[in-house]
């Protein structure tokens, strides 16, 4: 215990020198979505005034990270304390790469879900609380990825827990309320056992600085690694949970598909992968000890996760419950870059994750302008979407292609580096499954591909007859459709075809919790 | 004091894993209840339990004089305690409206998200 015994000179803990403006910039992004997500509450009847409000505060919280991660990338690692207190005291908001990376990817992805929502979220939706709730989950989310603090990241998985639980049911639908009870008691266990793990870390080192934290575990070398790999294991349920991974995945296949497909779409890119941020902060930067511990148990869990997602999808009929098993696949490849842990594989690990952010919500926003196209998200009921729109069917394809992990596309990076990493480390299991999980996934893709666009018409239909059903590309000309798919696709065509910036991006922040010096100089100020 | 508090966590926690256990909705929810107060008397006890105490500092110190109670782990709980609470709320409103639509409580009816009878998916390609 820190206290009593241990003797601090409080004179030093008060800083004095005010925060300079530029690091104002860490909590920039929680701000915005919070006041933004204010003011559409209070305009909530004003259901024209909605998407505006909605967009003006996407656009400045994708700016404000833009800044933000053009500010981390000159200095390092930037921190900021609250009301002058400093760490441990004070609850710290540190950036790094990895964090301001993820946010950056988040941003951008949210913002196209709200440009997208313009045109699928009705009046009800919006009288409901749809701009507010994405705009409160992304205080969440920018947040979690942006705190420097085990117990402040607790608090920012809370915030964005209900507000997804207020996107879940907007609607009311039967299957909504059904799939959302069990994304909610699920998810409350899983954020119990968070703050289980927490508590004891706090009873047993008397902090909750993320950087006090990997000081203090390092310190502490193996004395009590049972108490700690007690602490390590609770952490790893709880984040397994969030993120779905193998065996207490069956919550994301059972929901994800119940909500408007904008709302599907902002969970499949950015809820699970907060669950894998926190399980690399905590198990790379706090307990590395611990995670080296568990790396079979890790490697394990990464195998299942890949393997029962792949196979999931390939079970599955509809097209949104085949993506909700392709979150899951996703999943277990950035485990896998855990279980290995070394630099590369952290890279890795990040990279998928962003890769997995943008190529998720791309998918699943697709997936939406195929039902409006076919009137259905049953693959037996999908048929020749290539004749109505062959530009709609190659960039679905190329989104495939991204998320089976082919080249030239964003998901075959990470892919290299993870199976790269796990045959560096002698794992040569995990790299085959790695492998294996992206050729099922490429199976499931193609499947969708050649059911919903290549044939000519749905089944019972003459083949290469197009059916009344199809609407042509022509109706749904509203820009709100195109744009946000475009601009992900271009993403995923851009970071498949000039990986440098991106690959350096990572490895600086795979480096940056790997070997936490910075992190550490940056929250006490040259230690 | 420690060891009496932790008897009592032991026991909430097992209480609650049973409650959780059930197939029905309500039960679930009990036994999330008491998970969360378990929690928050973990760490309210993860911290240091001292008697009567105020954790005041005299004008001319920098440090308590005597042993006082840890306030930091009483403000992590109360905010552990009002989002617990919150969420319980809310679970409660969506249990009660599941109830009015589905008809049932019990976790293993509810299958309107996941139908039993699905169709496979298309054979082959």
């Amino acid at each position: 215990m820190a206290g009593s015994s241990v003797s601090v000179d409080i004179s030093q803990a008060m800083a004095v020198a005010p925060v300079s403006a530029g690091d104002w910039l860490i909590v920039a992004p929680s701000i915005l979505t919070l006041l933004g997500g204010s003011l559409c509450l209070m305009t909530r009847k004003n259901t024209q005034a909605q998407p505006k409000i909605g967009l003006i505060f996407m656009v400045l919280l994708v700016a404000a990270n833009i800044g933000l991660l053009a500010r981390v990338l000159d200095k390092g690692v930037i921190t900021m304390v609250m009301g002058n207190w400093l760490p441990p005291f004070g609850i710290a908001f540190t950036a790094d790469a990895l964090g301001v990376t993820l946010s950056t990817i988040a941003s951008i992805v949210a913002l196209c879900a709200a440009i997208y929502g313009s045109a699928t979220i009705d009046n009800t939706g919006r009288r409901y609380g749809f701009y507010p709730f994405l705009l409160l989950l992304m205080t969440g989310v920018s947040g979690a990825f942006l705190t420097g603090d085990v117990f402040n990241l607790y608090v920012w998985f809370e915030v964005l827990l209900i507000s997804s639980y207020g996107l879940l049911v907007l609607g009311n639908d039967r299957p909504q309320l059904d799939g959302s009870v069990k994304y909610g008691i699920l998810n409350l266990i899983g954020t119990n056992l968070f703050l289980i793990a927490t508590g004891l870390l706090y009873g047993m080192f008397g902090t909750l600085n993320m950087a006090d934290l990997a000081t203090k575990v390092a310190a502490l070398e193996n004395g009590a690694s049972g108490t700690l790999a007690t602490i390590a294991a609770l952490y790893l349920l709880a984040f397994a949970m969030k993120a779905a991974a193998f065996p207490v995945n069956f919550w994301l296949p059972a929901s994800y598909h119940t909500p408007n497909i904008v709302v599907s779409a902002v969970f499949a890119g950015l809820l699970t992968k907060v669950g894998v941020y926190a399980l690399i902060r905590v198990f790379v930067l706090i307990l590395p000890g611990s995670r080296a511990y568990m790396a079979d148990l890790i490697a394990l869990v990464a195998m299942g996760t890949m393997l029962s997602g792949a196979m999931g999808a390939l079970a599955q009929g509809e097209v949104r419950r085949i993506l909700g098993y392709l979150v899951i696949a996703g999943i277990g490849s950035m485990l896998a870059g855990v279980a290995v842990g070394s630099t590369l594989a952290i890279s890795g690990a990040i990279f998928y994750a962003v890769h997995s952010i943008i190529v998720m919500t791309a998918l699943y926003m697709a997936a939406g302008v195929m039902m409006l196209m076919g009137g259905s998200y049953r693959l037996r009921e999908l048929g020749g979407l290539y004749q109505a729109s062959p530009a709609f069917a190659a960039v679905f394809l190329v989104l495939g292609f991204a998320v089976s992990g082919l080249p030239p596309f964003s998901g075959f990076w990470p892919k290299v580096m993870l199976v790269d990493a796990a045959l560096g480390d002698g794992r040569n299991w995990l790299a085959g499954v790695i492998l294996l999980s992206g050729f099922l996934t490429t199976l499931a893709v193609g499947r969708i591909w050649i059911f919903a666009f290549w044939r000519g018409g749905p089944e019972g239909t003459a083949d290469g007859t197009s059916t009344v059903r199809i609407s042509p590309i022509g109706q749904l000309g509203s820009a709100s459709f195109w744009l946000p798919i475009g601009i992900l696709t271009a993403l995923v065509v851009y970071f498949g075809l000039q990986p440098e910036w991106m690959l350096q991006v990572v490895s600086r922040g795979a480096s940056g919790v790997v070997e936490p010096l910075g992190y550490v100089r940056s929250v006490f100020g040259g230690l | 004091m420690e060891t009496g508090l932790s008897i009592l966590i032991g026991l909430f926690f097992t209480v609650s894993v049973y409650l959780m256990l059930s197939k029905e909705l309500v039960r679930m929810l009990l036994g999330i209840a008491i998970l969360g107060n378990a929690v928050n008397l973990l760490i309210f006890t993860a911290g240091r339990l001292t008697r009567e105490v105020p954790p005041l500092i005299p004008e001319d110190l920098y440090t308590p004089a005597v042993q006082t109670a840890n306030p930091l782990p009483q403000a992590l709980v109360l905010t552990a305690i009002v989002i617990s609470f919150s969420f319980l709320a809310f679970l409660l409103v969506l249990a009660f409206r599941a109830y009015q639509e589905l008809g049932t409580d019990d976790a293993n009816e509810m299958r309107v998200a996941e139908p039993a009878d699905e169709q496979a998916p298309p054979q082959g390609y």
